[in-house]
């Protein structure tokens, strides 16, 4: 878990490094059929664009009713999830292929 | 396995619906099960490809891709629908008599097939390239393989199944009430997808106006429940629409009864759809 948080801080460090105060760098992680962070926190009230890096070899779908949103990330690839503007609150999704661990939650504050 | 068909199962009963519907559209219509079985091959031969390259669709557009294409999708669909509706506007009458008189339809093909064969396919390929992906994983992912492999090829026979079920159910309606029932029917399907296709705009920045949610049924009928679903498909049951979805819809709607009355023949005729 711990190296996994480390290498999120990496990327973010190199996004920022290279793309410089984007306000839209969120990214979510699947590996085992898990979402890492499960708990994505976001800005409440505007359009976030959301990473979903899927490290499996299988496809993920990632669904939510509640963000409106219904994405195939294919196996080892990546994809962009757009959301929002969201009122504050919490905001489920799941994974649909894998939805017995593949479950996660945006947080809008 | 059970996991695996279930999932499976409700990727097929969506296009299964859109199936049932346009075999019932379309009874007793010469050529109808070859132009039906053409657009299920092409669907099933689209979905391969679609699943093959779902990385590149997916990362085209700086990484809209994928809604855009789902939007694409479905908007063509929703004309097919549309012209369909129109075209039985203009000609269904005398398709009617024709059944009346003779007692079954012996109507000469002309109707607009290729249109609805489309539809059948686009729907196939839509939720067939969501099965590949999922069961192309299954079977990558060795060996637990085999168990979730069945399950998904179960799924899909269900899937199947239920399709068969919907077709029959619908066969029940009497002759005199099926034109309306379908046209009713394909509208209201018409208008889902249009609400859909908005949706996948949104996501992918395309149309971001009107994108406050109305209201939040979820708690009453969810809309990923197999019902929720079903609904979904047939009337475009949203728990949670946006402004633009709804907009959409009743637009599509009132589009799609706005042609036909001014497709229909003779204006004298009382048009049961006009006064909604």
């Amino acid at each position: 878990m711990r190296t996994v948080f480390a290498a999120l801080g990496v990327i973010g460090l190199l996004a920022l490094v290279a793309a410089p105060a984007r306000s839209d760098d969120y990214v979510l992680t699947i590996k085992d059929h898990r979402f890492t962070p499960a708990e994505l926190k976001v800005p409440a009230n505007q359009r976030v664009a959301v990473t979903v890096i899927n490290e499996d070899a299988t496809a993920e779908e990632f669904d939510s009713g509640a963000l409106k949103v219904e994405k195939v990330v294919a196996g080892k690839s990546k994809g962009v999830v757009r959301i929002g503007p969201l009122k504050p609150g919490r905001y489920p999704f799941i994974g649909e292929y894998h939805e017995a661990t593949a479950k996660g939650v945006v947080i809008a504050e | 396995m059970l996991g695996a068909l279930i999932i499976v199962f409700r990727e097929v009963i969506e296009a299964g619906l859109i199936v049932g519907i346009v075999m019932a559209a379309t009874r007793g219509v010469a050529g109808r099960g070859r132009w039906i079985t053409i657009g299920i091959g092409g669907g099933v031969l689209g979905a391969s490809v679609v699943a093959m390259f779902a990385g590149v669709i997916s990362d085209a557009f700086q990484g809209a891709g994928q809604e855009l294409f789902n939007a694409g999708v479905l908007s063509i669909a929703v004309v097919m629908l549309m012209w369909h509706n129109v075209w039985m506007a203009r000609h269904g009458r005398e398709i009617a008599d024709e059944m009346r008189r003779v007692g079954t339809a012996v109507s000469e093909g002309a109707r607009p097939l290729t249109a609805l064969a489309v539809v059948v396919g686009l729907a196939v390929l839509r939720e067939g390239s969501e099965v590949v992906l999922f069961l192309y994983g299954i079977m990558a992912s060795g060996t637990s393989g085999s168990a979730l492999l069945v399950g998904g090829v179960l799924g899909i026979a269900a899937g199947a199944a239920f399709t068969a079920l919907t077709y029959l159910g619908l066969l029940a309606i009497p002759n005199r009430y099926i034109f309306s029932v379908t046209t009713w029917l394909i509208a209201l399907l018409a208008a889902g997808m249009a609400a859909q296709a908005v949706q996948f705009l949104n996501n992918a920045g395309v149309v971001v106006a009107l994108d406050r949610t109305l209201w939040d049924t979820s708690w009453l009928l969810s809309e990923k429940s197999i019902f929720g679903r079903l609904l979904h498909t047939l009337v475009g049951y949203i728990d949670q629409p946006t402004e633009m979805q709804l907009m959409v819809y009743i637009a599509t709607l009132f589009a799609t009864f706005l042609l036909m009355r001014i497709a229909r023949p003779s204006p004298r005729r009382h048009a049961p759809a006009a006064a909604e």
